[in-house]
């Protein structure tokens, strides 16, 4: 690896512009990231930093401005180019081909040869090497259909160093990992950097920003807003600069509230077990009860059962054993369709795949799961739908405000704030919420946003199941904590007893107790 | 109006590409495009028998286009459009003999209508049941049951219900449909009857069904996205069920314009490919029932053209042609458009770049 010269940025871009037919994504954005640096591009959802940094990759041409890489003008370049003059970026949503190996993955477009035939063997050892250098632990032999989402990020920047990349452009690479996790993946990004790696960081949350980077840029409706040192600079300066007033950083509320009063049991899970794909028993003999008016938080790292629990819950993976028990009536054998009915809302993990369709138009998307609500005997009811989108629109600030536009145009935030509108807005009942990682990918503005909705259910009387991968967020919001490991609650307590220190072990698997 | 634009650009820009392709063609037979073209243009829609014989076409393609595009529509390939129209035919002219020949016409019409929608529908739900109770693919159903469903009849026909020296039916006793000619003499020898209104007819309810009903939404959210269906409450398995269902009976429908608009009886190969053709009719038609009316007038007027134009030309120049618009739309469809816009814009700023 060879330095450039001080004076010689990483990167400069200047004055980019993109636009998407009508909507222009950035206008005047820039740039300027020096050799060696982790630098944080911070910026609200539909601020252009995901935009912006394809530009960058080569897989958007601008239409205007300038884009040089260590001194070179590429604008305009291709991914191929990018590729080439080692500049890599690890996507938001993963692109790598399910059906492979880790290893397979890696090699894909480069695949080494043994005469006319793979040498896999030597793709592994290679594999291998570079996972030890990196401290990127993954098995080269597994499958990725078989990873979990931590796991699966690794890959992705694994196959980002394997083909060379000195300047590495990873899009909000936290929202998927667990506390361990995070702390992981700041080593490998000092590592990086000790190695004279270029590092830029697209994110939202502020104490990862102040944790490591060096350099801040912030971006806010498609322009470039303000660049500081991460020096000196407090969480609460870089919120004002994303937003562009000052904003109340999530806090432990004070009158979270404990349960244990007379509120009705709303839902009631007993001897809950799931199959999975790896253990026998995804989800293996959970029991619960979350009352009305009361936040239940599932913290625990990614993979140990709380996606199959979700999923058992919303009447979409078939149960192995158990019950349960949605207002006091059995929904154990209804299907989707029949717990929707029932009162269940569910914000899933995985809005591209489960929330939304994404090329439905935002008012059609605001009806999936109430289809029937929406329609008479066969019809749908079409002013019906347009008063909904129209009003939902508004209160949840979904933007651009034309729902005739397809969900696929939107910001993630916005596609998520779809998703919670269609849940938790309108004349909906909403008696058990099911919340998985409601805020991933989200920006500041729409977590605080999506935090009071989640406690204005509450106060509403509606039982809210929480599961997310930032701790943070479930000891915010949670009445009570269960701790999930291995299938199982390792640990359950109160909201007002747990903390990131109690919790840490069971989450990792260090410790363990009775649920 | 951006969407019109997209939904007609890639149909025009393919027949762009056959009509040169065309103008080769006939050059290397040493003939002159222009006469040629004429020829074919008077030959189809120059004159009332002609256009009858291209309305009789398109009617047959409406149909099996529909049992294609609306499956697609759900992310099913319906490949057995031949066998569901084959099936209802043979149950509209089984209908057609079994009722008693007193019976007024409008009522027979109707009950051969309903044996077609029936037959083909139940050959249209096998795939689906499959797909539904086993998660069998409905490609390799469909494909299979070709073979098996057409052999069938064929058998049925040739051991049971054949008129001696010949492979169709006896003719129907009643429930003939009316043909044009019998509204105006121009049309004189034509096979064009009034199913082509109950196809244009069938096709606007399937738009109303498509766009409009909460089971066309439910099976759009199907075909686009399943897992994001299947979280919103929808039961595929019964989507898959009720779709091939609805493919196999408008395929069905298709019989109808043969046995009771031309022949009055049911005969073995009575449809000739049309059920294939459905395939190519749906994706040139984007999958709109709409836009598969005019593929289905496009696709008639190519196989009736070579036909007209078969003195000159080999009548197989239609055939390819009609493949070269099939590939030109499947390279025309937006996303590809758009990769090709994309890289001249790049080579554009290469350019200028340079200078």
């Amino acid at each position: 690896m060879t330095a450039a010269p001080a004076a010689m940025p990483a990167i400069r871009l200047r004055g980019i512009a993109k636009s998407f037919g009508p909507v222009r994504a950035i206008r005047d954005a820039s740039l300027e990231v020096a050799t060696g640096e982790i630098h944080a591009l911070m910026g609200e959802n539909g601020a252009g930093k995901s935009t912006l940094m394809r530009v960058l990759a080569g897989m958007y041409t601008p239409d205007g401005g300038t884009a040089e890489v260590e001194g070179t003008e590429v604008t305009g370049w291709q991914t191929a180019d990018a590729i080439a003059a080692g500049v890599g970026m690890v996507h938001q949503h993963f692109m790598l081909v399910p059906t492979l190996t880790v290893a397979e993955n890696l090699v894909l477009g480069q695949e080494l040869m043994k005469g006319v035939t793979l040498d896999m063997a030597a793709a592994e050892r290679a594999v291998r090497d570079l996972s030890e250098r990196t401290g990127l632990r993954v098995d080269p032999t597994r499958k990725v259909s078989e990873l979990n989402v931590g796991e699966a990020q690794r890959v992705e920047i694994l196959k980002v160093l394997y083909r060379g990349a000195r300047i590495l452009v990873l899009d909000e690479p936290t929202a998927v990992l667990s506390p361990p996790e995070v702390q992981e993946l700041w080593e490998v990004l000092r590592t990086l950097r000790a190695n004279g790696g270029t590092v830029v960081l697209i994110t939202h949350k502020l104490d990862e920003v102040v944790a490591i980077s060096d350099t801040i840029t912030v971006m806010r409706a498609g322009e470039t807003v303000g660049r500081m040192a991460t020096q000196g600079t407090t969480p609460a300066d870089i919120a004002r600069a994303m937003v562009g007033r000052d904003v109340s950083l999530a806090q432990r509320e004070a009158g979270v509230r404990d349960s244990g009063g007379p509120a009705a049991a709303l839902l009631e899970v007993r001897d809950l077990a799931v199959a999975g794909a790896r253990r026998a028993r995804a989800v293996d003999g959970i029991s619960f009860t979350v009352s009305a008016g009361e936040i239940f938080g599932i913290a625990g790292v990614e993979g140990n059962g709380q996606t199959e629990l979700i999923e058992a819950l919303a009447g979409l993976a078939p149960l192995a054993g158990g019950s349960i028990r949605l207002g006091g009536r059995d929904v154990s054998t209804l299907d989707v369709r029949g717990r929707i009915d029932a009162g269940l809302s569910h914000i899933p993990e995985d809005r591209h795949r489960r929330g939304l369709v994404l090329d439905f138009s935002i008012a059609e998307n605001l009806i999936l799961g109430l289809q029937h609500r929406f329609s008479g005997a066969a019809q749908l009811d079409a002013p019906k739908i347009a008063t909904n989108a129209t009003s939902q629109v508004k209160t949840f600030d979904i933007r651009p405000p034309d729902s005739a536009l397809p969900a696929r145009a939107l910001s993630g935030g916005n596609q998520q704030k779809v998703v919670v509108a269609r849940e938790m807005g309108g004349e909906r009942p909403v008696r058990v919420l099911l919340a998985a990682q409601p805020t991933r990918g989200v920006d500041v503005g729409a977590i605080e946003f999506i935090h009071a909705r989640l406690r204005a259910a509450r106060d509403a009387g509606s039982a809210v199941v929480l599961v997310s991968a930032d701790l943070n967020e479930v000891l915010a919001l949670s009445s009570r904590v269960a701790v999930m490991y291995g299938g199982k609650f390792v640990c359950v307590v109160p909201g007002s007893e747990a903390t990131a220190a109690l919790l840490g072990p069971y989450m990792t698997g260090a410790a363990r107790g009775a649920a | 109006m951006r969407k019109l634009d997209e939904a007609l650009l890639p149909p025009a820009l393919a027949l762009a590409i056959a009509l040169v392709v065309g103008d080769l063609l006939i050059l290397s037979f040493g003939q002159s495009p222009g006469a040629v073209f004429a020829m074919l243009l008077e030959g189809t829609w120059g004159n009332a028998y002609g256009l009858g014989q291209t309305l009789y076409k398109a009617t047959t393609l409406i149909a099996t286009g529909l049992a294609v595009a609306i499956p697609l529509r759900a992310g099913l390939f319906n490949i057995g459009a031949e066998s569901q129209l084959a099936a209802g035919g043979f149950a509209a002219a089984l209908m057609g003999l079994a009722i008693p020949a007193s019976l007024p016409w409008p009522v027979a019409a109707a009950l051969c209508t309903v044996a077609a929608v029936v037959g083909g529908g139940l050959v249209g739900a096998i795939p689906g049941a499959l797909k539904a109770r086993f998660g069998a693919s409905e490609v390799i159903v469909t494909i299979m049951l070709n073979f098996i469903v057409l052999a069938l009849l064929n058998w049925i026909v040739a051991s049971h219900l054949h008129v001696p020296e010949s492979l169709h039916t006896p003719e129907i006793h009643s429930g003939g449909v009316p043909r044009f000619a019998d509204f105006s003499a121009v049309f004189r020898g034509s096979a064009a009857n009034v199913t082509l209104v109950g196809a244009i007819g069938v096709a606007i309810g399937a738009w109303w069904f498509l766009f409009r009903t909460r089971a066309g939404y439910e099976l759009r959210a199907a075909g686009l996205q399943a897992e994001a269906a299947r979280t919103g409450g929808v039961r595929l398995p019964r989507v898959w069920l009720v779709t091939m269902t609805l493919g196999g009976a408008l395929a069905g429908l298709g019989g109808v314009n043969y046995v009771l608009g031309y022949k009055h009886y049911y005969e073995e190969g009575f449809g000739s490919g049309a059920g294939f053709l459905g395939i190519a009719v749906a994706l040139v038609g984007r999958n709109h029932p709409v836009g598969v009316i005019f593929a289905a007038l496009l696709f008639a007027t190519l196989s009736q053209g070579g036909l007209a134009v078969n003195a000159v030309v080999p009548k197989q120049m239609m055939d390819v042609l009609q493949a070269v618009v099939i590939l030109a739309v499947a390279v025309c469809v937006p996303e590809v458009r758009r990769v090709l816009q994309d890289a001249a814009r790049r080579a554009v700023m290469r350019g200028t770049a340079a200078s």
